[in-house]
């Protein structure tokens, strides 16, 4: 039986692995794509914790979480084309100015 | 077994997270992400959470993973040069550093709490999907119900932000730059 602090321990590691990636990448889809990174080791530990305390609660956040997720990428994504459309970069660094 | 499994699950997601941080081109980067989300979906099934497994590999190895993948390929992306932060070092060190924090407390504090009615036996008996469906059209309806406004809201604010702006032929001649 695994224990539970090490369902929460990888969560903890691959949740900072994808806040590292949102401040050290300069791409904005990788910044996207550690987001992710980040919601999925949210959904690991609320799976863990709904499997030891048998219950079904977790299971329902992380249903949830998932949804908020897909609809976090659609809309970031479609950001992304506009701001690539006007500007031709997905650097974050250059999309420094509110409006060009 | 259980342990091997979940080693095995858990260091192949570490390692495909990491290297979804760290490589320089993007594709490589979706290619890592997906291997973490398969390796999750593993995870799920260890966790007896299969329904939440099989809606992990549809929904995001299958939908959102293939967004990306359309939106790199409409970019047309070079791979850069530069690719990280200037000062990654700095943010490198404090990451490993919160890090370690976080896991000397989450290792030391004791896990418990109220034990909810979804007990193993009754899974077994009602099957884990079938529960989890009981569970979200009694229970959690009403929030079932804001996120299909939520995600209809999502999908036209996409459609808006990404729709080609209409030619006004009043304002501008037709080659001009899109604003």
């Amino acid at each position: 039986m695994v224990p539970i602090s090490a369902y929460v321990a990888l969560s903890a590691i691959l949740f900072m692995t994808g806040l590292i990636g949102v401040l050290i990448r300069r791409n904005f889809i990788i910044v996207l794509m550690s987001v992710e990174i980040m919601l999925n080791a949210a959904n690991i530990n609320l799976v863990a914790f709904s499997h030891y305390l048998n219950s079904m609660a977790g299971q329902m956040s992380a249903l949830f979480i998932i949804a908020v997720a897909a609809a976090e990428a659609a809309v970031g994504l479609a950001i992304i084309i506009v701001i690539f459309r006007g500007k031709m970069a997905t650097n974050v660094d250059q999309i420094n100015i509110l409006k060009w | 077994m259980m342990w091997l499994l979940f080693l095995y699950f858990a260091t192949v997601s570490i390692v495909a997270g990491v290297l979804t941080v760290a490589l320089r081109n993007p594709v490589y980067c979706l290619m890592a992400l997906l291997t973490l989300l398969l390796h999750v979906a593993g995870l799920f099934v260890l966790l007896n959470a299969e329904f939440l497994a099989v809606v992990q590999i549809i929904v995001y190895a299958g939908a959102i993973l293939i967004l990306y993948l359309f939106v790199l390929m409409l970019m047309n992306l070079k791979t850069e040069e530069q690719h990280l932060h200037k000062k990654y070092a700095f943010f490198l060190f404090a990451g490993a550093g919160i890090l370690g924090e976080l896991l000397i407390l989450l290792l030391q504090s004791s896990y418990g709490g109220r034990q909810g009615t979804a007990t193993p036996e009754v899974l077994l008996q009602t099957g884990g999907s079938q529960a989890v469906g009981l569970t979200m059209f009694s229970d959690y309806l009403l929030l079932f119900e804001i996120i299909g406004v939520f995600l209809l809201g999502a999908v036209v604010g996409a459609i808006v932000l990404a729709k080609t702006p209409a030619k006004t032929d009043t304002q501008e001649p037709a080659n001009s730059p899109i604003p």
